[in-house]
Parts: C-alpha cells; structure tokens; sequence
C-alpha cells in the first residue's frame, strides 16, 4: 500500500509495458509467484539474462521482459513483481494482477517454493480464478528433497486440473519439463472448474451476479471473479476491467442494483464490509489446505531443524550481535589478506606497462606533452583504479553475495529491528543498510522493500552513511598505511579488519543517530507495524556467486570508475601541467579549496579529489596520489609503503588519515546514487537532503575531531 | 492473565492456534495474506536479540511479528 505509483514508477510500467514479440507466433508467458521462491533466477535460467535475484521479499518490482527460444517456439516471458496475492493491497500485487487480467498472456506460470508449497497454493488458486491457462512450476526442488519433502505432482495435478511440474530453477534442463507443459496450456482452449468454496450465502451472491456478468464480460474476463469482486467493492478493479471490456460496469444499471441488493443481504447475514474479504482469504487458506492434503509428505518431521538452529545462534540474545559483527569482521578481513598480495602484483604489473609506453613515446619522438596527457595523465590514474581499487572490490562484493544468497541478510533486519523502532523507523531499513555496502544506489532502490513511505524515506536518505564498496578500498588504504603498518602478516590484517569494522560501526551508529534526528524533524511520525519473512537458509550457490559478482557488479563498477577516472586524469594533467600566474591550475584549486578544508583536518588536494570523485568514489585515492605526484616529489610508486612516504611528505599525519577516513564515510552520494535517489522520490528536495544530511555530518564530525586532535597535539 | 491469551504472549516453543485477528488494515491484510486465519496453528520459535520482534511458525513460513502488532492476534491453547 504504501508505494504510490509515482515514487515507484510502477504506475508507469503498469500501463506502459510494452510485450516485444520477436515473431508473431512467439507465445507470452507471465511469471507470478511469491517473493523469494527463485522466480527471478529462473527468469534469467530461461531467457538467459542477468536481473539481479535476492533473497528477500520486493526484490522484483516492477515487470521485466524476456526472450526464450526453444526450437521453432519462441516465448515472451514477463516476470510479474513478487507478490502473495492478487488481491491488489500493493502496487506489486496491482501491477501482478493488471498483467494477469488484462495483459493478455497465452500461459501464467505461477513459481512455488516447493518447501512451502501450502502457502503458495494461494496465489495459485487466485490465479486459477483469472485464467484457466496456468501451469504450476514446484520450484527449489533440491531444497525440498534435501529437507526430505515430496510431492505428488499428478495427483496436486489432478487435483488442480492444470499440469504441475517440478523445476530447480538453477538447473536448465528441470526447465524443458516447465515450457513442454505451457506449450500445452497455451495451446488448447481450457475452461476452469471452480476449487475455491465460498460460504454458502457468499456463493448465492456469486449465483446471483453472473448472469449480470456473462453477457458483457463474453470470454474475456472470469465472471466468476468479477463477481467476487463486485461483492468486495473493489473500485479501482472494477474500473479498469470496464476500460478493458470497453463497458462501464460501474453505470450499469441492472448489474449495480443487483450488487447492491447482495451486499446487503450479506450485510444481513454478518458477512458486511471487510468481513467479506476475511472470508474469500479464508476460504483460499482452507482450499490449499485441502489440496496439499496427503500430495505433499515430510518424511523427516524436523525438517527444518537444521534452520531453526541456525536462527538459534544468529539471533539469539546472547549470540545474535557478536556474531553480526564478527562475521563483518570475517569479511573484512578476507578483503583484506585477499586483496593485499594480487594489489601489489597488479600495481607492479601496470607500472611495468607504463614504463614501456613511456619507452614507446620516446622511440616514437612523441611530444612530451602528449606522453604527459596520455601516459602520466590518463593512463597512470587508470592503473590506480585497477591496482589500488580492483582487488578489494572484487574479494568483498563475491564474500557479500555469499550471505545474501544463503538468506543472512533477513536475519540481520530481524536482529536490528528493535535499535531501529527505537529510532522511529523499521528493521526492514537494515536490509537495505546492507545492500548499501555492496552501492548505495542498489540499496536505494531497494528501499522499496519498505511499506511505509515515511520510513522508506528515512531509508533512503541515511542509506549513504554505510560505505559501498567503491569506498572500502579507499578505507582500507588508510586504514593499513597509517594504523596497521604495510609490513603485513596475519596480525596486521586482523588488526585492519578490527579497525575497519570499528569504521563501519561508527557509519551505522550514524545511520541510527541520522534516522532518529529525521524522524524528530521533518520526517515525524510512529513506526508502522512490520512483518518480515524470514525465508530458509540456502546453500549459496558459490560458483555462480563469484561469477555474477565480478562479471555483473566488479567489472561494471570498474568501467563506471575507470569511464571517470581518464578524463579526471586527463584534467589532474592539464590542470598541473597550465600555469596561470606562476602556479599550476591544480596549485590555485587546492589553494582556494585549502583554507577550508584545513579546517577538516584534510588539505585541499584532499578536498578536491572528494569533489572530482563525484561521479565514482573508487577514483578518489587515485586522484590524491596523482596531484600529489604532479606537483613533483617522487617518480617511482608501486606499494602502499611508497604511498605512505608520498602522503606523510605532503603533510598527512594520523589526524589527516582519520579525516579522509571519517570524510569518506560522510559525504554526499555519488552521482549515479543521487539520480536514484532523485528517481526513487521524485523530489529534488529530498534529494538535496540526502547529499546535505552526511555532508554536514563528515564536515562537522571532522572538524570536532581536529579541533580535539591539535587541542591533545595530534 | 487479565488480557487475552495473544501472538505476542507466546514464549519460544509455545504453540496456540489462531481464535481471532483483531488487526486492522494494512497488517490486518498482511496477516491474511500469509495465511494467518482463524484455526491456523502457530509456533513461537525465538525471540530476537532485543526481545522484539519474535519470529512464529505461521504455514510452513516463518515470520517476524513485533509484539506491538502480535496482540491483536488472539490464540487459544491447542
């Protein structure tokens, strides 16, 4: 409910999905089914394309289109929002249920998570209501078998009257079993038979109604349903259907006095109001009930006993905590050691590069010019990003994607929901925290897991105080020159993990504070009432994950960072190679920028590198190194021991390292998070908000600590 | 107990059965939705670490309820 269409755009894909046919004959499948039942890994398992999955509810939002070729047959697959029912609460189950209805697919294929297939039954006994053309996909068959539930796919077939088939989403052969039986649905012209009973005076209404119904609804929509729904008073629907059918039911006399005359005789007969809709659910809930009857068998009873006692350690009072940051600390740490030894190898490997396109320039008699723009401009920050930035981005979203896919992360909002209502908002937000450590505009996006629109606005705007992993790297340089020493060995990196998770730390406890100070300003309000699912725990698919990660996120991170990178390096090279007025272009910048940043305990090179790094922040140690470098005092820099001397001979001490920790921390969002930000709420004001909120926090937090740093001598 | 025996009254690995749902709009179709009517058996299987939310065996699915809302859920023993 509480996503509006505008601030999702959903409203936009709800009317304006357009079905790309390759060729006429190419059949449209929908893909329902509920959050978290791998309905998105088997979209990309059939047509082959990378939509990111998760682990969590809201994950698919709005409708994506896909092509499926299988010998001549060619398929559009449509993967409908994840949702629990059709009965329009949200604008997922509207966009869901639109498309079911009106989107004139030739099969709907409704996923189930086949260790819950009970529950599933709802939405598939709702769909059934809509469309005889339905295919039940039992999906996560592996997860069942390894929990030892079976089921009896011919009779829940029989039982249902539409084909059932069972899939593993992950293996694509378990798929030809899925498109053999849609070919069959979409192919013959089915009826349905009713399986949902109403109360016996709600099924007199139905009765009464349908002759109303059939002679203007013909084929094209399920009288049965529009009845229901006439009885339920759903004004929204009934509009729509009558723009589809071209008839304005609403103005139809006959049919309004007869709806009319109904409710109030189910009024008489105690099913009035909401009560209607308690009754219709109830009589889903006890249908699927019956129908999982003697088809679905445990043969272990304790089933689930290896994830209950899972969530016994991870969430329990005493362990629940610990273990969070432990295992944060885990990864760090895993970064760390990880990144350390291929940095220097890859650092050393593209200074080799750039001394032999140096040697190129020379035999060539290039101008120096020009070797100093290409070379020592572009090409030397290029190295940078990948020397310095690669390794530890490409260890730490891999390690992140494991504890998403083996469903950790709802654990983590379970865990925090508490400290979270304290600050007026819900644990929901704690996903999203999360997803912010991987980018924050990804976190962003998925702030539209949470109903509440105040609180999905709070979500928004503190999602930047966590750093993504374009910053870790950043974190973790400092972090190792200035604290841990760059002599390596286990007890520098676990020393380095500690402190980095003590950084993190201090980017949730600002998240809370953040959250809370909004929350007393001008995002007033009571926490709303929450239910989070907490889904099984799965064996993440580690292959895959390391795949995806690089593929999907490292490499289009480093692109986005290197897109940037060579033209600032072109212009960190102009702008310290053009002198105006006896100094360097760069002199005059950081000069200005200096007195201020001062003030931050940074200097002005550090200050412009954070406002140069506004399109990615992967580029911002790079581009300090670089003015560094230009204004001339060492050649030679292939370890982070090297860099230290560099930063340490211009200035730095302990106090600058905590600074550009603490201003990395907190700054504004990168560009592409603030256009999300800006698309997500439509405002530009709250926008501006989210840039203002941990800008201000960094400048002053850095400021306090200086004045206290030079107040003890630091 | 001088209120009725509700969702949130459940201690981990107690079990009731659902008498009425007294929630309203939004949780109210929620609850629903994931199959909490009346006659649904549940479980409480833990609490977290703050003591609130606690998570409850609802239909094969486990779910955190905060107790704020667990008590317009009302149980009987089983």
């Amino acid at each position: 409910m509480g996503l509006t269409h505008s601030s999702t755009g959903l409203g936009a894909v709800d009317g304006g999905l357009v079905i790309e046919k390759l060729s006429p004959s190419d059949r449209v499948i929908a893909l329902a089914g509920n959050p978290n039942v791998g309905k998105s890994t088997l979209f990309n398992a059939l047509t082959g394309m990378n939509q990111h999955t998760g682990n969590w509810p809201g994950k698919t939002v709005s409708n994506a289109q896909g092509h499926c070729q299988r010998g001549e047959q060619g398929y559009v697959l449509v993967d409908l929002p994840g949702t629990y029912s059709l009965m329009a609460h949200s604008a997922e189950e509207e966009v869901a249920r639109n498309f079911i209805c009106f989107g004139k697919s030739d099969a709907v294929a409704v996923v189930c998570d086949a260790t819950c297939l009970e529950r599933n039954l709802n939405l598939v006994l709702q769909t059934l209501e809509l469309t005889p053309n339905v295919v039940v996909c039992v999906n996560l068959m592996d997860e069942a078998r390894r929990k030892g539930i079976s089921i009896d796919f011919a009779e829940l077939s029989r039982r249902l009257g539409v084909p059932v088939v069972g899939t593993v989403g992950r293996k694509k052969k378990t798929l030809n079993a899925l498109l053999d039986a849609l070919d069959t649905v979409a192919g013959e012209g089915r009826t349905s038979k009713p399986l949902v009973y109403y109360p016996k005076r709600m099924e007199e209404s139905i009765a009464a109604l349908e002759p109303h119904l059939r002679p203007v609804c013909g084929e094209r929509l399920p009288v049965r349903w529009l009845a229901l729904k006439l009885l339920e008073g759903d004004g929204p629907l009934l509009r729509e259907a009558s723009a589809f059918l071209g008839v304005d039911l609403l103005s139809d006399e006959p049919l309004m006095a007869e709806t009319r005359a109904q409710r109030e005789e189910l009024d008489r007969w105690g099913f009035g109001g909401e009560r209607v809709r308690d009754f219709m659910v109830s009589a889903l809930v006890s249908a699927a009930e019956r129908l999982c009857r003697g088809v679905v068998l445990h043969e272990k009873t304790a089933y689930d006993q290896t994830d209950r006692r899972l969530d016994r350690v991870l969430t329990s009072r005493g362990t629940g905590y610990p273990i969070m940051i432990a295992l944060l600390a885990l990864v760090f740490w895993l970064t760390i050691v990880g990144a350390n030894y291929p940095s220097e190898l890859l650092t050393q490997a593209l200074f080799w590069v750039q001394d032999r396109l140096t040697g190129l320039f020379a035999a060539l008699h290039a101008p120096d010019w020009l070797h100093g723009a290409l070379v020592l401009g572009v090409y030397r920050t290029l190295a940078w990003v990948v020397g310095v930035m690669l390794p530890p981005m490409a260890i730490f979203f891999p390690l992140f994607t494991l504890l998403e896919d083996a469903g950790y992360l709802p654990r983590i909002a379970y865990n925090l929901d508490k400290p979270f209502r304290a600050c007026k908002a819900c644990g929901k937000q704690a996903l999203t925290m999360a997803m912010g450590f991987g980018c924050n505009a990804a976190g962003i996006v998925g702030c539209r897991i949470i109903d509440s629109p105040r609180e999905r606005l709070l979500a928004i705007l503190t999602n930047n105080f966590v750093p993504c992993n374009g910053r870790f790297p950043t974190l973790i340089a400092v972090l190792t020159m200035f604290f841990v020493g760059t002599a390596g060995g286990f007890g520098a990196s676990a020393l380095s993990a500690m402190l980095l998770t003590l950084v993190i730390l201090l980017g949730v406890g600002m998240t809370f504070a953040a959250t809370r100070f909004l929350s007393a300003t001008v995002l007033k309000g009571a926490p709303s009432s929450f239910t989070l699912e907490l889904p099984p725990y799965r064996k993440p698919q580690v292959g895959r994950v390391i795949v995806r990660s690089i593929f999907d996120r490292t490499l289009f991170v480093l692109g986005r960072a290197a897109a940037v990178a060579a033209p600032a390096g072109l212009l960190l090279w102009v702008m310290a190679n053009v002198t105006v007025g006896g100094a360097t272009l760069l002199s005059h910048c950081a000069a200005f920028l200096d007195p201020f940043a001062r003030l931050m305990g940074l200097d002005g090179v550090i200050l412009m590198a954070f406002i140069l790094g506004f399109p990615a922040n992967e580029i911002v140690i790079p581009i300090i190194l670089m003015a560094y470098l230009a204004q001339g005092s060492l050649l030679e820099l292939d370890s982070l021991a090297e860099m230290r001397e560099l930063f340490v001979a211009n200035g730095w001490t302990w106090v600058t390292a905590v600074n550009v920790m603490i201003f990395s921390l907190m700054h504004w969002p990168c560009s592409t998070t603030l256009l999300t930000i800006k698309k997500e709420t439509g405002s530009w004001r709250w926008t501006a908000l989210a840039a203002l909120l941990p800008t201000a926090a960094g400048m002053a937090l850095c400021m306090v600590f200086t004045f206290f740093a030079r107040l003890v001598g630091g | 107990m001088d209120h009725p025996f509700c969702l949130s009254d459940l201690r981990p690995g107690q079990r009731g059965t659902v008498e009425a749902l007294h929630s309203v709009g939004a949780m109210r179709r929620r609850l629903l939705d994931i199959g909490l009517i009346e006659g649904t058996n549940v479980e409480c299987l833990g609490r977290s670490p703050g003591g609130d939310p606690a998570a409850f065996l609802i239909r094969g699915a486990v779910i955190a309820i905060r107790s704020s809302d667990g008590r317009d859920v009302l149980l009987r023993e089983r």
